[in-house]
C-alpha cells in the first residue's frame, strides 16, 4: 500500500509544493490554510473537515476592513441596531458546501459576542446578530476573513435591493385563494340549478356570505390594481391595469347590489377567481424574472474581456466573469473600468457620467479606488481589482436613464399601443350596450353594461408579453447575444435597414498584415509601442501587437482624436500617429490597405501598412441579410476596399467611406427621417453616437473591453453568423404575442356576445376567464420554445 | 335544515384558522429560504469531548 500520493492541503485540497506547513501530521499548502485550521481546531470546530473533504478555499486576500468603522458606512450596511445588539447580513461568495453552512452557523463558538447566526445557502448570505459592545463590525468582518469566509461588501448592494421588494404577494394570494375556494363552494348549488327549490332565507344567507368573501379580496388582495390604475390615470396613460381595476370594481358593485337586495346570485366566485388567477400569474412572473436575472448574474456574462497583467508583465485577455480580486488589469483610453479597483499606475481622468451623470472627468490619484462604470479618458491605467465584477451592477448602468433613447427613435411597444385602445373600445361597447337596452328594459341595460366590463379580459397582454419576452431573452443569452432589456426584442423585429461599421466589425486585421515603411530604430519602436498601448482602436492594438517585444516607456500628454490619430509627448517632442490626413495633411490614395503614419515633432518618420481581411462567413451572412434588409456600410477609411466589398452588398452605392463619427451619426439620422427602422452594428468605439441614435444599436465584441452603455445589445463575434436567425427569432417572438392577442380577442368576442344580451351567467364568466388565461400562458411558452427550436437556437 | 347555518359557520371558522396560520408563517419568514434547512437538519449535534480528539475522524460518504 506504499503508493506515492502527492500530498494535498488538508484544508483546501490544492497541491502542496513544500512540506513546510505542517501541524499535527496534516500538511497545508500555505500559511493561510494552516491558520484557519489552527483557529478551527482550537475552538473544537474540527467537524468542519468531517463533513467534506478539503472544504476550505485557498487563502488569498488581505482586504482591509478599516472603512467599516465609519459610522455612515456602518449605517448603510447594517439591518438593525439598538443598545444590546446589531444585525447584519453579509454576502459571502466562498459559501459552496455543507461544511460552510456548518461552520458559519457555529460562529458563536468562535467569539462570545456573536449571538445568533443563520445561513441562506442559495443566496450565499449569513445573517448575524452580534453584541457590538463586545465585537465591532470591523472585527466581525476580520474574523470571517480569518477563517476563510471573507464577506463581500458593496455599497451598491444588490442584496439590499432584493429586500426592498416586499409586496406580500404570497399573503395576498393566500387570502384570495381562501375566499375563492369558499365562495365557489357556496355557489355550487346555483350552478346546478339546485337553488330554485331552496328557502329564500338560505339563498339570502349564501348571498350575503359570498358578498362577505368579496371584501378582503377587493380591498386587500386587489388593492394593487386600483393603486396602479389610479396612478397611471393621473399621468394620462391608459395602461392594462385600468380595465382590470374597472372589471374588479364593477364585479364588486354588481355582486353587492344583487346580494344585498336579493335580486340575483352575484358574481362573487368570478370576482375572487379573477383576482386569484391574476395574482398567481403575477407571482409566477416575478419568480421567472428573478430566476432569469439570477441566471444573468451568475451564468451568462457580457462577452467582454479585460487585459490582465501578471507578475512578469505578460498580458492575457481574461473574460469578465473570470476576473478576480487581486488581478492587475490594464485599461486603455475610452475603456470602461469593469470592477472596483485601486489605481496603481497611470494618469487617471475618469468620466463617471454612466454612474453619476456628471460628465466632467474626475482626476484620480494613485492608490485611490476607482469605482466600476467609470470610463478612462487619457493614457492607459494599471489597476488592481478589489471587488469582482457585478454583472447586475453593469446591467443597471446599461439601463440607466442616461441611455434611454429619445422617444422618437423608440418603436412604441405593441402592448402600450394596444392597451391604449383596449380601454377605449371596451368603454364604447359597454356604453353602447347600455344605451341600446335602456329604452326597452333598463335593468337589462345595466346588466349588459356591467357584464361587458366584467367579461372583457386583457389577460393576454398582461401575461403573455412578459413571459414571451423573458423566454426570448434567455434564448438569446444562451447564444451569446446579450440584450439590454425586453423591449429590444420588439425593436429588432421592426428593423428594415442594417448599417455595418467597417473596421473591427466587418474587417479584422490579418495576423501578419503589419509592415513598416521607413526607419524604425529601437527608441522609436518603444515610443510607438507605448503610444499605441494607450488606445483601444483596432489599428493601435494591431501595431502594439506587432511591436510587442518593445520596451514600454512613460509618455505625457496623451491625446486621442477619434477618426484621426493619437499623440503624446516624449522628451519634449510631440509624437503623432494617425491617418495620412492627420500627419501629413494629404488625403490617402486609394490603396488596398490601411495606413498609419508617424511623425516626430512634425518630422515625417514613415508609416505602417496594415492589411485587413474580411471576417469569415461574411458572404453567407450578408447574402442572407440582403434578402430581407437593406444593408449599408460605413467606414472611416478611404475607399480602397470598395472593390473587395461591393460583391457582398447589393450595389456599391450603399458603401460609404471616409465617414467621421459625426458623419455616421448624420447618416443614421437621415435614414431615420426617411422612415426607415435602422439597426447599427459596430464595435462601439468611434460609432457610439450612431449606436445610440439608431433604433437598435448592436456592439460586436471580439473579447476586448468595449462595453458601450449606449448600445442596446452586445453580440459576441463568434455568434455573428447567427444574426439572420436572431432577427427571424425576434420576429417570431412578436408574432407569438400578436397571435396570443388574437386568441384572447376570440375569447373576448365570444364572451362579449353573451354579455351584450344581458344574459351573462356567473358560471359562464367563472369558466371563461381562467380558461382564457391558462390557454394564453401555455400557448406563449410553447410557441416561443418551438420557434427557437425550429431556428436551431435552442 | 337550519343546522346548516351552524355547520357553515364552523367550517368557515376552521378554514380561517388555517389561513391565519399560513399568514403568520409567511410573516415570520418561513418561506424565505427553502433550501438551507434541508442541509441544516442533516448536520449532527455533537458533544464536544476532549477524548474524541484522538479517535479516527468518521469519513462521510
Amino acid at each position: 500500500m506504499a503508493t506515492l500520493v502527492k500530498p494535498v492541503c488538508y484544508h483546501c485540497g490544492e497541491d502542496t509544493f513544500t512540506g513546510s506547513y505542517q501541524h499535527q501530521d496534516k500538511v497545508f499548502c500555505c500559511s493561510g490554510c494552516l491558520n484557519v485550521y489552527q483557529i478551527l481546531s482550537a475552538s473544537n470546530l474540527g467537524s468542519y473537515y468531517k463533513l467534506n473533504n478539503h472544504p476550505g478555499k485557498t487563502q488569498v486576500s488581505a482586504t482591509q476592513f478599516s472603512y467599516l468603522e465609519e459610522p455612515e458606512i456602518k449605517a448603510r450596511l447594517i439591518d438593525y441596531t439598538d443598545s444590546s445588539k446589531t444585525i447584519i447580513t453579509f454576502y459571502i461568495p466562498a459559501i459552496h458546501c455543507s461544511s460552510c453552512i456548518w461552520l458559519l452557523e457555529h460562529l458563536h463558538t468562535l467569539h462570545k459576542g456573536i449571538l445568533e447566526n443563520r445561513v441562506d445557502f442559495l443566496k450565499k448570505q449569513v445573517y448575524i446578530q452580534f453584541d457590538h459592545q463586545q465585537l465591532s463590525l470591523k472585527e466581525l468582518a476580520e474574523l470571517l476573513q480569518s477563517i476563510g469566509y471573507e464577506p463581500l461588501i458593496s455599497l451598491q448592494d444588490v442584496v439590499k435591493e432584493q429586500k426592498k421588494v416586499k409586496d406580500r404577494l404570497p399573503s395576498k394570494i393566500a387570502v384570495a385563494g381562501f375566499c375563492f375556494g369558499n365562495s365557489m363552494l357556496l355557489s355550487f348549488p346555483s350552478y346546478f340549478g339546485l337553488s330554485e327549490g331552496i328557502d329564500a332565507d338560505f339563498s339570502y344567507f349564501f348571498g350575503l356570505l359570498n358578498l362577505l368573501f368579496c371584501f378582503p379580496v377587493v380591498f386587500y388582495s386587489g388593492r394593487d390594481f386600483f393603486n396602479r390604475a389610479y396612478k397611471d390615470l393621473r399621468n394620462g396613460i391608459l395602461s392594462l391595469d385600468f380595465p382590470l381595476a374597472l372589471g374588479i370594481a364593477v364585479l364588486f358593485l354588481r355582486t353587492f347590489v344583487e346580494c344585498a337586495f336579493a335580486i340575483g346570485d352575484g358574481f362573487a366566485d368570478s370576482l375572487t377567481g379573477l383576482v386569484f388567477f391574476l395574482l398567481t400569474g403575477r407571482y409566477v412572473q416575478q419568480k421567472t424574472y428573478y430566476h432569469l436575472s439570477f441566471e444573468r448574474d451568475y451564468r451568462s456574462f457580457f462577452p467582454v474581456s479585460v487585459k490582465v497583467v501578471d507578475a512578469n508583465g505578460k498580458e492575457t485577455d481574461v473574460p469578465l466573469e473570470k476576473l478576480e480580486e487581486g488581478h492587475r488589469i490594464r485599461i486603455k483610453n475610452q475603456e470602461i473600468i469593469p470592477a472596483d479597483a485601486i489605481l496603481l499606475q497611470g494618469e487617471a481622468m475618469v468620466d463617471f457620467s454612466f454612474v453619476t451623470g456628471e460628465s466632467i472627468p474626475v482626476h484620480k490619484t494613485l492608490g485611490e479606488i476607482i469605482y466600476a462604470g467609470g470610463r478612462q479618458l487619457g493614457g492607459f491605467l494599471e489597476l488592481e481589482v478589489v471587488k469582482p465584477v457585478s454583472q447586475s451592477y453593469l446591467t443597471q448602468l446599461w439601463n440607466n436613464e442616461a441611455f434611454k433613447k429619445h422617444s422618437s427613435t423608440r418603436i412604441k411597444t405593441f402592448v402600450s399601443k394596444v392597451s391604449h385602445y383596449f380601454s377605449i373600445i371596451l368603454l364604447t361597447i359597454a356604453f353602447g350596450a347600455l344605451l341600446y337596452w335602456i329604452p326597452q328594459d333598463w335593468q337589462r341595460g345595466v346588466a349588459a353594461f356591467t357584464a361587458v366590463l366584467i367579461i372583457a379580459c386583457p389577460c393576454a397582454l398582461a401575461l403573455s408579453t412578459p413571459f414571451t419576452m423573458s423566454a426570448a431573452l434567455s434564448i438569446f443569452d444562451k447564444n451569446k447575444f446579450y440584450l439590454k432589456n425586453t423591449e429590444v426584442v420588439e425593436q429588432l423585429a421592426a428593423i428594415d435597414t442594417i448599417v455595418f461599421d467597417k473596421t473591427g466589425t466587418i474587417t479584422l486585421t490579418e495576423n501578419d498584415g503589419v509592415s513598416f515603411k521607413g526607419n524604425l530604430n529601437h527608441e522609436l519602436k518603444s515610443v510607438i509601442y507605448s503610444l499605441c498601448k494607450n488606445s483601444s482602436h483596432p489599428l493601435s492594438r494591431k501595431i502594439s501587437d506587432y511591436l510587442q517585444d518593445s520596451q514600454e516607456i512613460p509618455l505625457e500628454n496623451y491625446i486621442e482624436e477619434a477618426g484621426k490619430g493619437l499623440q503624446a509627448t516624449y522628451k519634449q517632442q510631440k509624437i503623432k500617429l494617425g491617418s495620412r490626413l492627420y500627419i501629413a495633411g494629404q488625403k490617402q490614395n486609394d490603396t488596398t490597405h490601411s495606413e498609419v503614419h508617424v511623425s516626430v515633432e512634425n518630422d515625417y518618420a514613415g508609416y505602417f501598412t496594415i492589411k485587413q481581411k474580411l471576417r469569415a462567413g461574411l458572404k453567407e451572412l450578408l447574402s442572407d441579410l440582403n434578402r430581407t434588409y437593406d444593408a449599408h456600410l460605413l467606414s472611416g477609411d478611404a475607399s480602397h476596399d470598395a472593390a473587395k466589398l461591393s460583391p457582398y452588398f447589393k450595389n456599391s452605392n450603399v458603401l460609404h467611406f471616409k465617414q467621421s463619427p459625426q458623419d455616421k451619426l448624420n447618416f443614421i439620422n437621415n435614414l431615420l427621417q426617411m422612415g426607415n427602422k435602422v439597426m447599427m452594428i459596430g464595435d462601439g468605439l468611434n460609432d457610439s453616437g450612431a449606436l445610440k441614435q439608431s433604433n437598435a444599436g448592436v456592439a460586436i465584441t471580439d473579447h476586448i473591453n468595449n462595453f458601450t452603455p449606449g448600445s442596446d445589445a452586445i453580440l459576441d463575434a463568434a455568434s455573428l453568423h447567427l444574426l439572420p436567425r436572431f432577427m427571424q427569432f425576434s420576429k417570431s417572438a412578436v408574432k407569438v404575442i400578436h397571435f396570443s392577442f388574437i386568441i384572447s380577442s376570440t375569447y373576448n368576442v365570444f364572451g362579449l356576445a353573451y354579455a351584450v344580451t344581458g344574459n351573462l351567467s356567473p358560471l359562464f364568466a367563472a369558466i371563461l376567464m381562467p380558461l382564457s388565461t391558462v390557454t394564453i400562458i401555455s400557448f406563449t411558452s410553447l410557441a416561443t420554445h418551438y420557434a427557437a427550436k425550429k431556428l436551431n437556437l435552442l | 335544515m337550519s343546522s346548516i347555518y351552524f355547520l357553515i359557520a364552523c367550517s368557515i371558522f376552521v378554514a380561517l384558522l388555517f389561513l391565519i396560520a399560513f399568514l403568520w408563517a409567511q410573516k415570520s419568514g418561513q418561506n424565505d429560504d427553502l433550501y438551507t434547512p434541508s442541509i441544516r437538519m442533516l448536520i449532527d449535534d455533537e458533544v464536544i469531548d476532549d477524548e474524541k480528539e484522538g479517535q479516527e475522524p468518521k469519513q462521510s460518504s
